[in-house]
């Protein structure tokens, strides 16, 4: 295939429908959002055109630095705990027989067509006193009486790991599958166990992958606000819990559209230092 | 005994078995090379050798210790793969420096042996350079340079010469046999080159079928090769049918030949002639008479096609004692008794 720079407008015709499409369903309502987030909001629940910054400004408190941190903190702690437990599960099944793979993968597909509601149902009953898992323990003779394991941070952890599991599967998954295995295999010829081959060889030599799957659960887990209301207490309500709030409850389109361009700076923000922090470890 | 041995090394991969009942003793310091047409079975046996698949059956013994069930990071060998398996997020300094770094060793002596590593393979200043800016042939240095570092008691290397173009493989061959004889370790390397085995090894092993046909130093093997299989799979040969009646007198392709013996009570057998022992001489006097059906030119060598009674015979000469032949001329094949090899039918 011959690779030229387009010199006519038409050569550029191919881009034309997905930059329609980037236009119309993300930069227009991005746009619209960070404008209304500079709007005045209206009593009566509706707002007017205007500029000013007391949207931002009502956001400059505890209460909100409070929420920003615990989200960011939960997000990390989701976006570890997935690649914790799905580098080195997407390892093993790596190396499975193609048929057993097959079985894992349409397994973990289905979770995703689980909706977050249905999830989150799920794991309150669970966690329940009346029909959770503890019963199953106090009838194992592991607990004395069954109780509820929520609302707790743990269930909200849990139910949000639950969630963005498969997706971490997935991303990881061709990475490692292209992984070269005689590399393993020569590291426990050098001397190394298999364990310290994995984390000696398939790990470092993974490193960007896994950066990049840390970056993309992060931002899943940010944006999730149905799971930590049911599993969770007040206090361990996200941001988007508090967006969702502002917009649709509150009838405050001006804040939550505030609220939601701080948490995309945010965002970003970390994403950046995370590359940048990766691109000094390459160098180093 | 110091060395290798396996003892009826058996590997079954459900009904299909790839290694069958391999004996074989490889003295410490010997430089074998297996060598077979690709599924024989080799790659199966050496990586059996290194851990990496278990036999099914049999044992392995390194200096008198047996390792059957030994993991692989247990063996203190190094080994060389045929993708070569270097770490691609380590340089080349940190490649070498691995079997040091998972054995704990001080940094200072790690830094030392590397570098004299890099001056053994002819690295040196290379230590900080990634891998992947590497060249095919500096690459495999680098793997070797890797293999040795922990001055193994087995060095083992699965078709390591087989992604260079052939002017560097020749010149690696010599290199690596130069290192092996200067370091004095055991090598063990499966190949599917000829000429690579001829060149490198102390002892040949043939295989085929999951068997080891003949295991023997390189010229004993060309000259006196086990079987037909042998004779054919090494260098190029004429295998021709001979009989022999009640008497002890022998015919080859039907035409009867002075001189040769096919042992006592043998009936029937396979001689195998090299091209290069083959003299054409005038018709007649004993000699198989055929018909030249092609020649050859190659410059250096020439290469005479005959046809004896249907059977084709190649003979190959030097052109300064280029045969007087033309195409479709009468010639007669002259079998020196010393230099024909008969082999069981």
């Amino acid at each position: 295939m011959r690779r030229e720079a387009p010199h006519r407008l038409a050569d550029y015709g191919p881009l034309f429908f997905p930059a329609m499409m980037l236009i119309v369903f993300f930069v227009v309502p991005f746009a619209t959002m960070i404008a209304v987030s500079f709007f005045q909001r209206q009593q009566g629940g509706f707002y007017v055109p205007a500029f000013e910054l007391a949207n931002y400004q009502r956001f400059l408190s505890l209460f909100f630095a409070n929420v920003l941190g615990f989200s960011l903190m939960l997000a990390i702690a989701v976006a570890v705990c997935c690649v914790v437990l799905a580098v080195p599960f997407t390892y093993l099944l790596t190396r499975m027989a193609r048929k057993v793979q097959v079985v894992w993968l349409v397994a973990l597909l289905s979770v995703l067509s689980l909706s977050e509601v249905i999830i989150g149902f799920a794991w309150s009953t669970l966690f329940s006193r009346t029909a959770g898992i503890t019963n199953l323990l106090v009838m194992a003779g592991l607990m004395s009486e069954a109780k509820a394991l929520l609302p707790s941070f743990g269930a909200v952890l849990t139910g949000m790991v639950y969630q963005a599991f498969p997706y971490t599967v997935l991303v990881l998954y061709p990475a490692l599958v292209r992984l070269d295995p005689t590399l393993t295999e020569a590291a426990r010829t050098l001397g190394a166990s298999p364990v310290k081959a994995f984390f000696t060889v398939v790990v470092p030599a993974l490193r960007n992958t896994i950066t990049a799957t840390l970056i993309m659960v992060f931002i899943f887990a940010l944006g999730s606000y149905l799971l930590p209301q049911i599993l969770g207490r007040p206090q361990h309500w996200t941001l988007s819990v508090l967006i969702t709030d502002q917009a649709i409850y509150q009838s405050n389109m001006p804040f939550a559209a505030a609220m939601a361009v701080f948490l995309v700076l945010v965002t970003l923000g970390l994403v950046a230092l995370t590359v940048i922090a990766g691109r000094k470890g390459e160098a180093a | 005994m110091s060395g290798l041995a396996l003892n009826s090394v058996t590997k079954e991969f459900g009904t299909f078995t790839a290694v069958n009942n391999v004996e074989l003793t490889v003295p410490h310091g010997t430089f074998v090379c297996m060598l077979g047409p690709s599924g024989c079975g080799k790659t199966t046996l050496l990586r059996m050798i290194a851990g990496l698949d278990l036999p099914t059956g049999g044992g392995i013994r390194l200096d008198g210790e047996d390792i059957t069930r030994v993991p692989t990071h247990k063996r203190n060998l190094g080994m060389v793969f045929q993708s070569l398996a270097l770490f691609p997020h380590l340089t080349v300094g940190e490649n070498i420096a691995y079997p040091l770094r998972i054995r704990s060793a001080p940094k200072e002596d790690q830094k030392k042996r590397v570098d004299e590593l890099l001056s053994m393979v002819h690295l040196s200043g290379y230590a900080d350079r990634p891998v992947s800016k590497l060249s095919g042939g500096q690459r495999q240095r680098v793997a070797i340079a890797r293999a040795l570092a922990i001055s193994p008691k087995l060095f083992l290397l699965d078709e390591p010469l087989s992604a260079l173009d052939a002017k560097l493989r020749e010149a690696m061959q010599v290199e690596l046999r130069q290192l092996q004889q200067q370091l004095g370790i055991t090598t063990i390397v499966v190949t599917h080159d000829q000429r690579e085995a001829m060149t490198m090894a102390d002892t040949v092993v043939v295989m085929n079928g999951g068997e080891i046909r003949q295991a023997a130093s390189p010229i004993e093997i060309y000259r006196r090769p086990a079987d037909t299989f042998v004779a054919d799979f090494i260098g190029s040969t004429n295998l021709l049918e001979a009989e022999a009646d009640g008497t002890g007198r022998v015919s080859v392709l039907g035409q009867p030949v002075a001189g040769i013996s096919l042992g006592p009570n043998v009936r029937k057998a396979t001689l195998s002639i090299r091209p290069e022992d083959v003299h054409l001489t005038a018709p007649g006097n004993g000699a198989l008479s055929g018909t030249v059906t092609f020649v050859r030119d190659l410059g250096g060598t020439i290469e005479t096609f005959v046809d004896v009674a249907g059977h084709q015979v190649v003979a190959v000469s030097t052109p300064r004692a280029r045969p007087d032949v033309s195409v479709g001329q009468p010639v007669g094949v002259v079998l020196l008794p010393d230099v024909c090899v008969v082999l069981a039918k």
